[in-house]
């Protein structure tokens, strides 16, 4: 199966452990992931800014990935809602259809709505199985403690996310138990990581992550994981700033499930990037049987 | 006499220039880092950075680049094989001409002692090289005027650098093509290299050159007798084989005197090979002098910026070289439109009246910033929209051809033109997430400042509405705003609101400022009861509407269906854009 890879902006600089471990996890998987060179941003930026250049940004990928004739698979939580968000407005609504075509044809590039976009973390749940996965897993964990984090844009809103119950989701959590890991309860897991104002009222943003993190420690995990680039910089880069500014104590390291899922499908720590976190992860591999 | 005059004045201009951008190179400033450097530091520390490279491991480094990055252009291959097969042709098929052919003196004479500009393979390979250039023009000019490639921009220096290369390289074969076909020329070589007396010899061997070589005669004409162009046969081997090869050669220029060949009468009489003479060195020279002031610079700027670019880091390197190489990547540039065809919101710009939001249309304007050049209000807001426009992604980077790292530009500009004073409301949305990450790279102030001015801009315009005698007086929306609230998915459900307050009590910044409303201005029921009662400045100042993470669990809780999260995207845009024009008005 072929996917047109979404990588979000930000990896390149400042997450390339999160291209490479999807590269080699899905590539373990049996899929073929395609590079679009002429994929932009998904327009997350310029919601607040200007709705209209959000659509813009959004359907011309949505186009483009028409005409290689692939569906997107995406790795970032935002990427993922603004997507299908663009993808639904442009079906329901046919004033933006016109407006947003119009615009988009001049490059030549047609909008028929053909495609279907994919998170990849739905992707692993319904089309290869918690089952498969579970069997795939060469290496297994030792039960360390990890508290899940779905973030916002997989679950809301429910009619454009389609993933999970918002309020009660467990796609996620069961994908981390087939790895060997437990899953610990806490509420938050479905709340804000307090990326979208980073950079704008950081003191906010500072707030909501240190919250988040708090929470997660009092439900004993050791690891928070995560399926969303912003996420991962908010609970990594963010964190470790906020040890630094605040005196925060011991932070508590976040690891992206490609990097979890790698490892237990036996990808070497190299090209998982574990060393990359800016948080020190490698805890992790105490817990490898 | 007058060649000389115009090679020396022209070469003088030419290392003039030259001079003349290396001064700038070390004496404009880009960015905050380079504002407490001086020029001595900045030349000083080129010097040093210089030895530093050629006398350790990273010169190894250095030749790589040079040899894969600049003589084999990889970086343009790596993107488009067409552009690259374009500029290998005209780049190679001109330093060839400018060494074997123009610089012959200095270069073929010497190296090759068989060296004569008529005489195979010297005069075969001149054409091969000039058509290589003429091929690669052709591309460049279909690719530029043709090829509907978006966002790719052409300027008047574009146009200028395909002139100026076609007017050399099309004179030099109409020049070569008249020569061909002329009638004087011939007699000229006859006359100096003949050696004949007899008027009749003369005769046959111009009608063997008449019938085999193209040379339109006023003497004779075809149809020849057998026994004539046998004698100028033999006449030619003899007096003129040994130092001309056949024209055919020649194949570009014989080409175009098979065309010409009509008229050829008439141009001998003008004497057209010396007017394509003239035009032919006058454009050359032109193009010398020139050279440090058009884009043409970059065969000298682009070399250096991929080397430095590869044996640079942003954390290790001396400021000083920082602030000399960004300055030297200004040159660097090519205006190839690479970065703003692989833009990630390049495309944006079909919306925005902006050409600045182009990454290779901001370094036209960011050299005039660099100058020292007033760029007037309009313009640095247009700039710097342009450089805030930006998600980081590093692909201009990546792409560039000639390695200048751009990302790294825009994140200096960015701050000189943030301190410039002008409200930013791009620094209100996620693309302040990269200038968060790098807050400790700037000073507080600095940092914080251009998020206070944007705010402050939009609680400015929202003055009109403030109250006397404690008394709100609701306005009315304009038709713009109904508009924009019918835009997205059913935001003008605002109206279903009966204030239940589970949106405020579900919502995680309320939460974080203990849903102080002090604080925030609002929590969002009450900006909802806000938006019904037709008071948009109350929501357009609200703390909360610009700490707003669109994190949708406002809209997911709501009983009534209130698209709260989509509503306030609307808010954003609509007190961005009525600030903006309450500010220009």
């Amino acid at each position: 199966m072929n996917f047109a890879i979404f990588r979000c902006c930000p990896t390149s600089v400042l997450l390339k452990q999160y291209e490479t471990s999807t590269d080699a996890v899905l590539a373990r998987l049996g899929v073929g992931l395609v590079d679009i060179k002429e994929f932009n941003c998904c327009g997350q930026p310029l919601k607040n800014y200007d709705y209209k250049a959000y659509l813009l940004a959004s359907v011309r990928n949505l186009c483009i990935a028409e005409r290689h004739n692939l569906n997107i698979l995406t790795v970032c939580n935002c990427c993922y809602g603004n997507l299908k968000n663009a993808d639904h407005l442009m079906k329901q609504d046919a004033s933006i259809r016109e407006e947003i075509s119009g615009i988009l044809n001049r490059e030549g590039l047609r909008y028929n709505g053909g495609i279907k976009i994919r998170h990849f973390l739905d992707f692993l749940y319904s089309d290869i199985g918690v089952e498969q996965i579970r069997q795939k897993a060469v290496k297994k964990l030792d039960k360390p403690n990890i508290a899940v984090h779905y973030g916002c844009h997989i679950l809301r809103p429910r009619e454009i996310a389609e993933f999970d119950n918002p309020e009660k989701p467990s796609k996620f959590d069961q994908l981390v138990e087939a790895l060997g890991a437990q899953s610990t309860d806490w509420d938050a897991k479905v709340k804000c990581c307090g990326a979208p104002v980073f950079g704008v009222n950081d003191n906010l943003a500072m707030d909501i992550t240190a919250m988040k993190v708090s929470e997660a420690r009092k439900s004993g995990a050791q690891f928070l994981c995560v399926s969303c680039v912003y996420c991962q910089l908010q609970f990594d880069s963010v964190q470790k700033m906020i040890v630094e500014k605040r005196n925060n104590g011991v932070p508590l390291p976040s690891i992206l499930y490609t990097q979890l899922l790698g490892l237990c499908l036996g990808v070497d720590t190299e090209t998982l990037g574990i060393k990359e976190n800016q948080l020190d992860a490698g805890g992790i591999l105490d817990f490898m049987k | 006499m007058l060649f000389n005059v115009l090679l020396y004045s022209s070469l003088a201009i030419f290392i003039l220039g030259l001079l003349y951008r290396f001064y700038t190179w070390l004496t404009w400033k880009v960015g905050l880092l380079a504002d407490d450097i001086t020029p001595g530091t900045r030349f000083f520390a080129v010097l040093k950075g210089a030895l530093g490279v050629i006398f350790s491991v990273k010169i190894f480094t250095a030749v790589k680049v040079f040899v894969l990055d600049v003589m084999c252009e990889r970086r343009i291959l790596k993107e488009d094989l067409l552009r690259w097969l374009m500029h290998m042709m005209i780049f190679y098929g001109f330093m060839l001409l400018l060494l074997m052919h123009a610089l012959d003196n200095y270069f073929s004479e010497p190296f090759f002692s068989n060296y004569y500009p008529t005489v195979n393979p010297f005069m075969f390979l001149r054409d091969l090289f000039g058509l290589l250039v003429i091929a690669g023009v052709a591309i460049a000019l279909y690719r530029r005027f043709i090829m509907k490639i978006p966002r790719l921009k052409t300027d008047a220096m574009d146009k200028y650098a395909i002139i100026i290369v076609a007017v050399i390289m099309i004179s030099g074969v109409l020049l070569e093509g008249t020569k061909i076909l002329s009638h004087r020329v011939f007699s000229d070589m006859v006359e100096e290299y003949g050696d004949l007396e007899d008027e009749e010899e003369i005769r046959a061997l111009e009608s063997f050159w008449v019938a085999e070589f193209g040379v339109v005669s006023p003497n004779v004409k075809a149809p020849f007798d057998t026994d004539v162009l046998d004698q100028g046969k033999e006449i030619h081997e003899n007096a003129c084989a040994d130092c001309h090869s056949k024209p055919q050669w020649a194949f570009t220029g014989y080409a175009s005197a098979k065309i010409l060949s009509p008229v050829a009468l008439g141009l001998d009489k003008i004497n057209a090979p010396l007017i394509l003479w003239y035009i032919h060195i006058i454009a050359c020279f032109a193009g010398l002098a020139y050279l440090p002031f058009s884009k043409m610079f970059h065969i000298i700027a682009s070399p250096i910026s991929l080397i430095a670019n590869a044996v640079m880091e942003r954390e290790k390197s001396d400021p000083a070289n920082i602030a000399t190489r960004q300055i030297m990547e200004l040159d660097a540039c090519t205006h190839c439109g690479t970065c703003s065809t692989r833009c990630s919101v390049g495309v944006t710009f079909e919306l925005f009246n902006n050409v600045r939001i182009l990454p290779s249309e901001k370094i036209p304007a960011i050299k005039a910033l660099a100058s020292g050049k007033d760029l007037g209000e309009l313009e640095i807001r247009h700039l710097q929209e342009g450089v805030y426009m930006c998600t980081n992604c590093h692909r201009c980077t990546d792409v560039c051809p000639v390695g200048i790292n751009l990302q790294e530009l825009w994140f200096n500009v960015r701050e000189t033109l943030l301190n410039r004073g002008y409200p930013e409301f791009l620094t209100l949305t996620p693309f302040s997430y990269y200038r968060g990450i790098n807050s400790g790279r700037l000073p507080e102030t600095q940092y914080l400042q251009p998020l206070k001015t944007a705010r402050g801009a939009i609680e400015e315009a929202c003055r009109s509405i403030d109250a006397k005698d404690g008394i709100v007086s609701p306005t009315k929306w304009g038709e713009r705003a109904k508009k924009k609230l019918n835009m997205t998915s059913d935001a003008d459900t605002f109206s279903y609101c009966f204030s239940c307050t589970t949106c405020s009590t579900v919502c995680p910044v309320a939460n974080n400022n203990g849903n102080d409303p002090k604080k925030l201005g609002m929590v969002p029921h009450q900006m909802m009861q806000a938006v019904i009662l037709g008071t948009p400045e109350l929501v357009y100042r609200t703390g909360m509407l610009w700490d707003c993470l669109g994190c949708y669990e406002c809209q997911q809780h709501c009983p009534q269906g209130v698209h709260i999260t989509d509503i306030f995207y609307v808010l954003k845009n609509l007190a961005i854009e009525e600030t903006t024009e309450k500010r220009s008005s």
